[in-house]
């Protein structure tokens, strides 16, 4: 075992080797429209504790600006919990504690002067189920803004409008804005919640399992909207559905566990050399469902 | 309403690259025949060389069917037609070939004399070079009609193919010592033959791709 340069533990020369990869190298981007693209967050032997359970080891990869990541994985793998690290999330959970860096354009959300709510409003999340507040269509998407200080009625229905808009719900919804959210179908919800994280500008967008309470059409409608809100947000997804990474994602990165259950990162690169040509067997077991 | 516009306007690069690729075979021939009547040398060698852009092209088109195949779950139609440009590919890629492989006939002839003025051979070529540029155009408007009748089509070349070998039989036969520079022309028609005949297993899988049904349409006689 050696100790890296925060002082970790790693498991030795190979786990060396994994961390040179996992930094946005014109190497790993070669030939991908990946290659100008900056580095929004930086995991740096990250390791993850809930009590004495270690849920993530010493992970480091770069996630570029204005792309979809996409962590995927074995249940239990430790792919929401990785998550959870960028919006500090994990911080909820009583015995959670964090080890090594996360950076957001280069400042470690870790650090004592970092305002979580702040951080909340640049690293909007959504979540598995479609959660919209028990209020109207306008007043959930409206909600953050306000919270945030926005109070004119003009200003907020043209942040209302223009989060719809993106979110591409504005056609379905324009009529009932004064409706209960609640109305809604499963998939016109999940779009609602991303018009309310899109409301208050928010730099980057983790979404934790997004589709997997939609059906397949709402599914592909909640994929192209990823698609086209990749112009202007960074956005990291989880899913346990393989598939999806591969239809929607820039990037991916395989976690799976080791023998004490604590998550790794095995692989990361473009999407299109994940699915085609991985470079460790495990991806290539997984991914060809030999095992997982 | 369309959903998987990301995917469907990647699938239409792929056709639209299909198209590219097929200019350049068309380029091609139109050069080799070109460079063959005029014993354009520097004609010639430039078609060799840029038969090698023409593969890459044709790589470049493979690599992005896989990966619309490995991460889009493609289905039905939009299967076929990543299966069909699969296929396409390559016979636009061999058809490059033939043309390179009367550019090096080109080379080979050097500035020897003309047997004769070169008639039926350009007129396969212009056959052939219009045949593919439909074949192409149905693959992309999805048009199994006309790709039926392109097979059809096949016949004239094939008549004009025994025309030439007829009439380079007779200038063999009446001096022995034209038979080399007649075989060379042969070579020229039977690589202007076996183009079109491509055309025709690019059309086929236009059917394939429009109707789901693989079938060998007209067997040419060659």
């Amino acid at each position: 075992m050696g100790a890296d340069h925060h002082g970790h533990q790693t498991a030795g020369p190979k786990a060396e080797v994994q961390l040179m990869n996992m930094k946005l190298s014109p190497d790993l981007l070669n030939g991908t429209t990946l290659a100008s693209k900056k580095t929004r967050l930086a995991v740096t032997g990250v390791n993850l504790f809930y009590g004495n359970f270690q849920a993530l080891r010493n992970i480091t990869l770069e996630i570029p600006e204005c792309a979809i990541t996409a962590i995927i994985g074995p249940s239990g793998c430790g792919k929401s919990s990785f998550l959870r690290l960028f919006n500090r999330m994990n911080d909820l959970i009583t015995g959670a504690r964090v080890e090594g860096r996360v950076e957001l354009d280069g400042i470690n959300l870790y650090d004592k002067s970092i305002d979580v709510v702040e951080l909340r409003k640049r690293v909007g999340m959504v979540f598995q189920k479609p959660n919209p507040f028990p209020l109207s269509v306008f007043e959930n998407v409206a909600y953050g803004p306000r919270r945030h200080g926005r109070q004119n009625r003009g200003e907020l229905e043209e942040i209302v409008e223009k989060s719809l808009r993106q979110a591409a719900l504005w056609d379905e919804v324009k009529d009932k804005l004064e409706q209960s959210a609640l109305a809604l179908s499963g998939g016109q919800q999940q779009r609602l919640c991303i018009a309310r994280v899109l409301a208050v500008e928010p730099e980057v967008i983790l979404m934790d399992e997004p589709c997997s309470a939609l059906d397949p059409v709402a599914t592909l409608k909640i994929e192209e909207l990823m698609r086209s809100l990749t112009d202007n947000y960074t956005i990291v997804i989880v899913t346990h559905n393989m598939q999806q990474a591969a239809r929607v994602s820039d990037m991916a990165a395989f976690l799976m566990m080791e023998e004490d259950r604590a998550g790794v990162l095995v692989e990361y690169g473009p999407t299109s050399e994940i699915f085609t040509n991985p470079k460790d067997k495990r991806t290539e077991d997984y991914i060809t469902g030999r095992f997982g | 309403m369309e959903i998987r516009t990301t995917f469907h306007k990647k699938l239409r690069e792929i056709q639209d690259e299909v198209l590219v690729m097929g200019s350049m075979a068309e380029k091609a021939l139109m050069s080799s025949v070109k460079a063959l009547k005029e014993r354009n040398l520097e004609l010639a060698q430039q078609i060799i060389t840029d038969d090698l852009k023409v593969n890459r092209k044709r790589f470049e088109i493979e690599e992005k069917c896989i990966q619309l195949i490995a991460t889009q779950q493609p289905m039905a139609s939009d299967l076929r037609t990543i299966i069909s440009a699969l296929n396409i590919v390559s016979e636009v890629e061999r058809i490059g070939d033939h043309a390179e492989g009367t550019a090096k006939i080109v080379l080979m002839i050097g500035d020897e004399p003309p047997l004769k003025p070169l008639i039926d051979i350009p007129r396969m070529m212009e056959k052939t070079v219009d045949m593919l540029h439909r074949s192409l155009d149905t693959f992309v408007k999805g048009d199994a009609d006309t790709a039926r009748k392109i097979v059809a089509e096949d016949d004239e070349v094939d008549n004009l193919y025994d025309q030439v070998f007829r009439e380079l039989l007779t200038f063999m036969a009446e001096d022995p010592k034209t038979i080399t520079r007649a075989t060379r022309l042969i070579w020229v028609a039977h690589n202007l033959e076996r183009s079109a005949d491509r055309v025709t297993n690019i059309c086929e899988r236009v059917v394939y791709m429009v109707t789901g049904k693989m079938k060998e349409i007209g067997a040419s006689r060659y």
